[in-house]
């Protein structure tokens, strides 16, 4: 009764508790075809069965927002107890290691005076932070100087009146969005603001926003952890995938709220698409548009965090926001590389103009093969948004047919996981067509046409039948032909999935046009 | 409130620019608390800037210090904007401590002044920025909302 339960549960619940026992999939090139268990048939009870890994599925997990606080605390007090230093100089510690236990403990064991100093913790005087009324004092950044005037400064010794101590941390904090590295306000002094002292200062919901963005920054910091996208949703994945493996292998994960996404780049599931090419791809269909033909004229991604960057003056020496990263606006390259040739980046200019020319001709070449493969893209999200509209007034439509016929509610599931499998085939047929797009042609790429088709045929077959009046859609022979095709489609994409994965992990794919 | 703040701040710093300035920078204005001018010179024998006077104007926000102020240079017959491959013809200044990131709230005008200054005399390239027509035609942010800045120690 329940093929498709099988299969959804393979996409999400299941699937981590599965994959965590099995840690070597890096190569993605374990179990070629391992498709045992989405029988065409119902009734199959293979719901305990430990279901075999497949080679497009990576190992994560997901961590809700206390997990994360929970890890961070576990870090904090690990260090506080080796290095024997206060919690909250261990937190900025490991901030500024961004989260880097061993290097933190290493370099400190070597240098702990150069470390502290980098952090901005400076010599270390004993005490909690207090604050204080010093006769004479006047604040550098208001003048104020009336007796009494509450004052505070960190160890570094830095000390303002406690009002602008405030109106400042509110700038960084709600208005600069900082909070791992807010600095002494003392120009060119690096003491950073730490947890405890910021408590002295601020309210409560200035402290709440500061900790909330700490918690950002620790997910952020870490390469293999990265914030769920979707709306409203609070939790991390953590997923060993690396930025350099992402030409062999297409990290989709599923959050706990259902969401399916890339690890790699964010975006909505794309398999059996690797992600630059899915960039590249999405770059190319938005450039009819005007916003995105300005994207791409003012807009260039940060080769390190991937942040879009717009370019609204100065010169070419990047220093990005987000990572702190810092290239250069005209080659991407390192800053670093460039030493004193500071103004004009002439490593690129060289070839730019020819290649410039070359790629615009290119392009006009190949737009008619593009539309091809465009039409088909779109038509699939267009037709999965379709599919949508009819499930919606279905669903109602069942409700009648429940009352009418004397089916009961589980009876009339089998639409459900219908229109779940048809949205999930669609999303993958999707972007086998922009995959299709940068294929070479060759045996491989006609194999992987061969079972596009078979997919494609397959979902459209299961569209038609999904399209039934209700009345009709009630008749039991129709209904097991719904339930075996639901399940003919699942099993469709996973042998597409499976083979692209595959020959992407072997590296055995031959593009037409590099990405 | 807010208000009282940068005016304090603003009034402290007028009493101390009256006294005495570095050589090269004089206050052209200040009127109210929102809007100064000041004119600086270069003083060294930089052919780029020798006798010439530049008009730089202040801008103040209620949450001065704190944020920094609105920095620029402004033209006027006598008055041309430097050539400078960090300064955009239409007067806008793209340097570290006018930014957010770069600013503190212990600098004051003066010290913006002499920043500025020090800025020209170590300049050798009668430039400007690359893409500064295209930037001054189509830019109509305000300063402090323009995101990068440039962080060059040497200049």
């Amino acid at each position: 009764m329940d093929s498709d339960d099988d299969f959804m549960s393979g996409m999400s619940s299941d699937e981590d508790d599965v994959l965590q026992d099995e840690s070597d999939n890096d190569d993605g090139s374990v179990d070629d075809f391992g498709f045992d268990e989405p029988e065409p048939d119902l009734g199959f009870s293979q719901k305990d069965v430990v279901q075999k890994k497949k080679s497009f599925d990576v190992n994560f997990k997901v961590y809700h927002p206390e997990d994360i606080q929970a890890q961070q605390d576990d870090l904090i007090n690990e260090v506080n107890m080796i290095l024997d230093i206060r919690k909250e100089d261990a937190a900025i510690l490991l901030r500024h290691f961004r989260w880097n236990k061993e290097r933190l403990i290493e370099d400190y064991m070597d240098r702990p005076k150069k470390v502290l100093e980098d952090a901005g913790l400076g010599p270390n005087v004993a005490g909690p932070p207090k604050l204080e009324v010093i006769p004479g004092f006047m604040c550098d950044i208001c003048c104020e100087d009336e007796p009494g005037l509450q004052s505070f400064a960190m160890k570094c010794g830095h000390r303002y009146c406690v009002n602008c101590y405030r109106q400042y941390l509110n700038q960084k904090i709600k208005e600069e969005g900082e909070a791992a590295r807010i600095q002494c306000p003392q120009d060119g002094c690096k003491r950073i603001m730490d947890a405890k002292s910021l408590d002295l200062l601020v309210e409560s919901d200035l402290q709440q926003r500061y900790h909330e963005l700490l918690m950002r920054t620790f997910v952020e910091d870490k390469e293999y952890l990265k914030w769920c996208p979707a709306p409203d949703c609070q939790n991390a994945i953590e997923c060993g995938i690396k930025k350099k493996d992402l030409d062999k292998v297409v990290p989709t994960v599923t959050c706990d709220c259902k969401h399916r996404f890339c690890f790699g780049c964010i975006l909505a599931d794309h398999q059996p698409a690797p992600c630059d090419l899915v960039k590249k791809w999405l770059k190319k269909c938005a450039d009819d548009s005007e916003t995105a033909n300005w994207i791409s004229a003012n807009t260039k991604e940060c080769p390190k965090c991937n942040s879009t960057i717009e370019k609204n003056g100065g010169c070419n020496h990047m220093t990005c926001r987000k990572c702190k990263h810092e290239f250069c606006w005209m080659c991407m390259g390192l800053w670093s590389e460039h030493g004193t040739s500071w103004y004009n980046c002439n490593r690129f200019e060289e070839k730019s103009g020819s290649e410039a020319r070359d790629a615009q001709a290119k392009s006009r070449v190949s737009l008619e093969r593009y539309l091809h493969y465009y039409n088909r893209y779109a038509n699939h999200e267009q037709s999965a948004k379709l599919d949508k509209d009819i499930y919606q007034k279905t669903e109602k439509k069942m409700i009648q047919l429940q009352t009418a016929s004397g089916m009961s509610w589980i009876e009339v599931q089998y639409l459900n996981s219908a229109s779940q499998a048809l949205q999930i085939c669609r999303q993958t047929l999707k972007w086998t067509y922009a995959f299709a797009f940068y294929l070479a042609r060759n045996n491989l790429t006609a194999m992987f046409e061969d079972n596009q088709k078979d997919l494609e045929m397959a979902v459209e077959a299961l569209s038609e039948m999904f399209e039934k009046p209700v009345q009709e859609l009630a008749d039991p022979k129709l209904k097991v032909e719904i339930m075996d095709k639901t399940s003919y489609c699942t099993k469709r994409r996973l042998i597409l999935l499976a083979d692209t994965a595959d020959n992407l992990a072997n590296g055995v794919w031959s593009w037409s046009i590099s990405f | 409130m807010a208000t009282g703040f940068a005016t304090k701040r603003l009034s402290k710093e007028l009493s101390k620019i009256h006294g005495n300035l570095p050589p090269g920078i004089t206050l052209v204005s200040a009127e109210g608390f929102q809007e100064w001018l000041l004119d600086i010179q270069v003083l060294d024998s930089n052919p780029l800037y020798m006798n010439q006077t530049y008009r730089l104007k202040f801008k103040f926000s209620p949450s001065y210090p704190i944020e920094p102020p609105e920095v620029t240079f402004v033209s006027s017959p006598d008055r041309p904007i430097p050539m400078h491959p960090h300064i955009y013809s239409n007067g806008i200044i793209c340097l570290d401590l006018l930014g957010q990131q770069g600013w503190s709230p212990v600098q004051n005008v003066e010290s913006v002044c002499m920043s500025l200054q020090s800025m020209l005399t170590g300049n050798t390239k009668n430039e400007r920025p690359e893409g500064d027509a295209n930037f001054v035609a189509n830019n109509r942010r305000r300063p402090r909302d323009i995101d990068f800045y440039y962080h060059d120690n040497t200049v």
